[in-house]
């Protein structure tokens, strides 16, 4: 990771407004109305709410893909919203790392030449990007499929893969929308704990989710709903009292 | 307690504290301890209404330990428990009561209230996230926080729900 001030935050937003037209003349549906987010270093925050809350809009204003209608983008203290699309492209490949529901990955390149070529797009040797994506793989309990194509992993493979490529170039930021979001609930888990270890090693990660037991394992969650931040909370570490005992009384 | 205690007894017999070590093995760390007292008075009341019958087995150098051993009364009502569906209210959710009651009191506002309940559950959430990593090994007791996790979800998914409608 870089070695900016910590004093700055990694992401700050302010003021974010996004507007949906459905389809030419459409009405308008207003997604993100003013949201403001900061960010700090090391934070790991989940964002969640009902569907049609915008989320994912706001992921994908924070991640540069798309353009907000008004308010300002900081990525460690500089302004970015008002960047070019080529420069954002630069951005998503060196500083913040993106995941979406689905494992963005090119069907077809292997494994392996998926997670390496962010790694030589942002400029890395051919042997440093090698390195890395060997360290990345076996990270990840994806050694052996290395040589296999996207199409023949299991869908928490997959998203494995799509994580090791989104953290080849060790981003600032991870974004990541719905990460667990097509995957049964043993492959969640295994991504739910890379994605703690990750956060433990000091990396910085916003996610989407409506997954409680994804979102209880971040820091910080925030509730969108209808466009607008309605909560921002801090999980706390105290273990409840009474464990199952707190949700469920087996009677008898 | 009355039910499970006769349960563990329809397989052999046993004393108080073995009865209170076999539930806290079978359902693990993560389900609340079995009080002592409460599983005495419980064996008393079964034996009183002759569904168990205790004899006291001496031991060196401490105090008599009373055994218990089921009866046939007692194993058919262990049958009748284990094959009638079980029934009664899934969910007991007094939060909903102060949801809706709040604003005629003007004491409280609702999504303030929606805000810290949502608190509260993903803080249990995570406790329980932690103890499943504890408990791996035990089958019963994953199972048993997979339930709690479950239901938590279905509780934030209701919180939703009324935060949409109500706020």
């Amino acid at each position: 990771m870089t070695g900016q001030d910590n004093a700055v935050p990694v992401l700050r937003a302010t003021g974010l407004v996004k507007t949906h037209r459905a389809g030419r003349g459409g009405a308008e549906v207003k997604a993100v109305r003013g949201v403001d987010l900061t960010v700090e270093r090391g934070d790991f925050v989940a964002i969640t709410g009902p569907s049609g809350a915008g989320k994912s809009t706001l992921l994908h204003l924070l991640g540069g893909l798309r353009r907000p209608d008004a308010g300002e983008i900081h990525l460690d203290g500089r302004r970015v919203d008002t960047l070019r699309e080529a420069d954002w492209a630069v951005l998503r490949r060196r500083r913040i790392g993106i995941v979406f529901q689905t494992g963005n990955l090119v069907s077809d390149l292997t494994v392996a030449d998926n997670v390496e070529l962010p790694a030589l797009l942002a400029g890395q040797s051919a042997r440093a990007a090698r390195e890395r994506r060997e360290e990345l793989l076996a990270d990840l309990g994806l050694t052996d499929r290395a040589a296999a194509s996207p199409a023949a992993l299991s869908g928490g493979e997959r998203q494995r893969a799509a994580l090791a490529r989104a953290l080849v170039n060790d981003p600032d930021l991870l974004l990541a929308d719905e990460p667990t979001g097509s995957l049964d609930s043993r492959s969640a888990r295994e991504v739910l704990a890379l994605l703690t270890r990750h956060h433990a090693r000091g990396r910085t990660i916003v996610l989407v989710t409506h997954d409680a037991r994804v979102a209880s394992s971040a820091d910080r969650v925030v509730s969108l709903f209808d466009g607008l931040i309605t909560d921002d909370a801090r999980v706390t570490d105290t273990p409840p009292a009474r464990g199952v005992g707190d949700v469920l009384d087996l009677g008898g | 307690m009355r039910l499970p205690l006769l349960a563990l007894l329809a397989k052999e017999p046993a004393h108080g504290y073995e009865l209170k070590q076999a539930l806290e093995q079978t359902f693990g760390a993560a389900y609340p301890r079995a009080n002592i007292g409460q599983v005495y008075v419980t064996l008393g009341r079964l034996e009183k209404a002759g569904l168990i019958e205790g004899r006291d087995v001496a031991q060196d150098g401490k105090p008599d330990k009373r055994v218990y051993a089921i009866t046939d009364t007692g194993r058919q009502e262990v049958a009748k428990w284990l094959t009638e569906p079980t029934e009664g209210p899934r969910v007991r959710d007094e939060f909903f009561l102060k949801l809706v009651l709040a604003p005629e009191t003007q004491l409280a506002d609702r999504l303030t209230l929606i805000n810290n309940q949502r608190r509260h559950y993903l803080n249990v959430m995570r406790g329980l996230n932690r103890m499943a990593a504890e408990e791996r090994g035990n089958q019963v007791s994953q199972l048993l926080i997979e339930g709690a996790v479950l239901h938590l979800q279905a509780d934030l998914d209701w919180l939703e729900r009324c935060q949409e409608e109500l706020t």
